[in-house]
């Protein structure tokens, strides 16, 4: 296992390891039910669940059609409140931008914020390229990093590990890092928690320098926005001199009163709780209170080209929420990992074609990861039609003609022609029923279907045959 | 009232008892059903795998050979979730490319009068009781495309509970995906199957004789499951059991 998703095989393989590796298998049922079950619950408790839903997938509607006047809007209040704001096309452009800011302060430490935008850049590893240390404070990106591990779920990183686990990595790795494991170390969730706290804690009151990311930037006030539950984000946001923020575009919302329905929608779907324990905001920079230099890093990477998509742009309405993930049936027996990206489950098999493109193996096979059963739109707060992205996704696949479809596509226009020609079909249909005795319910080159399943016995005719003897 | 019974691809080739049980429960019923012959499948395998052009002949196809009924009734919900949802969605993607109007206004025309079954028993027929006797344990699972596109919430319950003889029992995840997805079933047959698995092992748990659901893709997957692992109970399309009477029992 590596830090990064570099050279992932394709969806179908890297989710064969994952079905057949029962301690994953049960981690991942485990957590995905319970929280699946305590979301249900959380959200039951609003009568007004749907408009909310509906008004979170109209700001955002609204804030994407005109994205281009919010963002400059934005630039213009962190400016005002004494922030610099830098535009980043691309990951190297962003990575190049925070390793310059971080080097120009002279530090080589820097403590990060739970942090979407700065996985997607893969900016630890740039900054390491520099000599500089970035450290995880999330305790779960703490266990991903201390791990040499990748993150394999967009809120809680480490679902994919048990306690049992987490405490032989703290034991064996944490010295490494800084302050080692306390003796004797048990699987107890307190004690590994307040291992992480010991730890980070010396990190957190040495670093000159805070990264992080943004759940929400409002545009009238330049305001940032962070959720999050453990008190290592509000350490991060307001010890260091430096505080330096790398934010997607599609995280503008226009005013406050936007902010307001997802104040209400984002705890409950993502850890199923009626508001969040930390909410960090702040603008620009204040004078002898947090950080007295601000930078804000608005990151594209891919974005402009999936609004340019009038199916696909609703993925950039994500709220990064998870709750697809923990209601996804495909996710909870393949993984995070397959996805071969810092965004697994539904959401990811949108949003990673979409920024990264379809021309690697595994990211052609993301749209086809998903039985569309529509689970995931169902709980999505944002109402990102998450099949209909699928599907889009497919026909851009199939189009580009890459390994497999250019066969796969005379098949489909020959299965078009057939039953285009009732005849032809209705021939097919007797030719097989005639020689029925013969089929084998598991014949040779069904693979795919016959491992694991017998296929139907084949009737003695066809319905309309049926219906032509008996009805005509 | 003119009804027309879309059989679907899939019921036509393979599932022709699902067919012939949908009629004659109309029949039973008292409405006259007709199967216009010129029908195939609804594109829904080449939709949904990412071939939109390749479902357009088949759109058009559809459209033609349901003009003039009233009703256009359908045993299986994926079908009826195809031409509701996606319908609509081919005809717009065609108008935005500059090919005119027609695909769309097969699909205006078209989506109001089609029916899912047990939508059409419960909405349009105003029955939950059948007159049907299947003295059997029976559990149900209520397939994606019905439970969460066509919305059919307790319609199938109903008329099962209206069975005489019919025990049902709850099955546990229930409105978890079977696995099937169409072609997802191959192009990700471990974890379609890891699904499946897990489906089946519920199924069996309930102690039902009989597993029923409304879409015979499903059932294809988990009664191939179910007839691999040579399991205790059987599956059975939702007609079939409806069918059944103290006169002529199914089983």
């Amino acid at each position: 296992m590596s830090g990064t998703f570099v050279g992932m095989p394709a969806f179908p393989k890297a989710a064969r390891d994952a079905v057949r590796d029962t301690t994953l298998r049960g981690n991942l049922r485990h957590a995905t039910h319970t929280i699946r079950d305590k979301r249900a619950k959380a959200v039951a408790e609003l009568d007004d669940w749907q408009q909310l839903r509906e008004a979170g997938k109209r700001i955002k509607d609204l804030t994407l059609r005109h994205l281009d006047r919010h963002l400059l809007r934005l630039e213009e209040s962190v400016t005002a409140a004494g922030g610099t704001v830098h535009w980043a096309a691309d990951a190297a452009e962003a990575n190049r931008i925070v390793g310059d800011l971080v080097k120009a302060t002279g530090e080589t430490e820097v403590v990060k914020v739970k942090s979407m935008a700065t996985q997607e850049i893969g900016l630890n590893e740039a900054l390491a390229a520099e000599g500089i240390h970035a450290y995880e404070t999330d305790l779960a990106e703490l266990i991903v990093q201390l791990g040499d591990d990748r993150p394999s779920h967009i809120l809680v990183p480490a679902i994919h590990r048990n306690r049992a686990e987490i405490r032989a990595i703290f034991r064996d790795r944490m010295a490494g890092w800084g302050r080692p494991a306390p003796e004797g170390l048990t699987d107890n969730p307190a004690d590994l928690a307040e291992a992480a706290r010991l730890h980070l804690r010396e990190k957190f009151l040495r670093a000159k320098v805070g990264i992080s990311g943004a759940n929400f930037m409002v545009a009238e006030t330049g305001t940032l926005v962070v959720f999050e539950s453990e008190g290592n984000g509000r350490m991060c946001l307001t010890l260091p001199e430096t505080l330096i923020s790398v934010v997607g575009i599609e995280k503008t919302v226009p005013t406050w009163q936007d902010l307001e329905v997802f104040l209400q929608t984002l705890p409950r779907s993502s850890t199923a709780e009626r508001m969040n324990p930390y909410t960090s905001m702040w603008t620009g920079t204040a004078d002898g209170d947090g950080p007295q230099t601000f930078h804000l890093v608005l990151l594209d990477n891919g974005r402009t080209d999936a609004l340019a998509d009038d199916v696909g742009r609703q993925a950039l309405r994500c709220i990064r929420c998870s709750a697809c993930l923990n209601v996804c049936p495909v996710y909870e027996r393949a993984g995070g990992h397959a996805y071969g990206s810092v965004y697994p489950g539904p959401i990811g098999a949108i949003l990673t074609p979409q920024l990264r493109g379809t021309t690697s193996e595994i990211d052609a096979s993301l749209p086809y990861a998903s039985s569309l059963c529509g689970a995931c739109y169902e709980v999505c707060p944002v109402a990102i039609d998450i099949p209909e992205v699928l599907v889009h996704l497919r026909e851009k696949v199939a189009d580009r003609g890459g390994p497999g479809h250019r066969l796969e596509k005379a098949a489909m226009k020959a299965a078009t022609w057939a039953m285009d020609h009732p005849g032809a079909m209705a021939a097919g249909e007797r030719a097989a029923s005639r020689t029925r005795a013969l089929h084998p319910r598991r014949p040779p080159g069904a693979g795919a279907w016959t491992d694991s399943r017998d296929l139907p016995e084949l009737p003695a005719e066809p319905f309309r045959d049926w219906w032509r003897k008996n009805r005509t | 009232m003119r009804v027309a019974l879309f059989v679907t691809c899939v019921n036509d080739a393979v599932y022709p008892a699902t067919g012939i049980a949908t009629v004659k429960l109309l029949e039973r019923l008292g409405v006259e059903v007709d199967f216009p012959a010129g029908q195939t499948c609804c594109g829904q395998p080449q939709f949904n795998t990412g071939y939109r052009h390749e479902t357009e002949p088949l759109v058009r196809r559809t459209g033609r050979v349901f003009e003039g009924y009233d009703h256009v009734v359908t045993p299986s919900g994926s079908c009826v979730a195809m031409i509701r949802d996606n319908y609509p969605r081919i005809g717009r993607r065609a108008a935005a490319e500059g090919r005119g109007g027609e695909l769309a206004e097969v699909a205006r025309s078209l989506v109001p009068r089609v029916y899912e079954l047990t939508e059409f028993l419960v909405d349009v027929l105003g029955v939950t009781d059948v007159g049907a006797y299947f003295p059997h344990t029976v559990t149900y699972h209520p397939s994606c495309h019905g439970l969460r596109l066509l919305g059919l919430g307790d319609r199938p319950r109903r008329l099962l509970e209206a069975v005489k003889g019919l025990e049902l029992r709850e099955l546990p995840g229930a409105e978890e995906c079977c696995g099937f997805g169409g072609t997802f079933a191959v192009k990700n047959p471990d974890v379609s199957a890891a699904m499946g698995t897990d489906k089946v092992r519920n199924a069996v748990a309930t102690g039902a004789d009989v597993l029923c659901g409304a879409d015979n893709s499903c059932l294809m997957h988990i009664g191939g499951i179910l007839h691999r692992q040579d399991a205790p109970l059987r599956a059975l399309h939702i007609a079939e059991i409806l069918l059944s009477t103290e006169a002529e029992p199914h089983l």
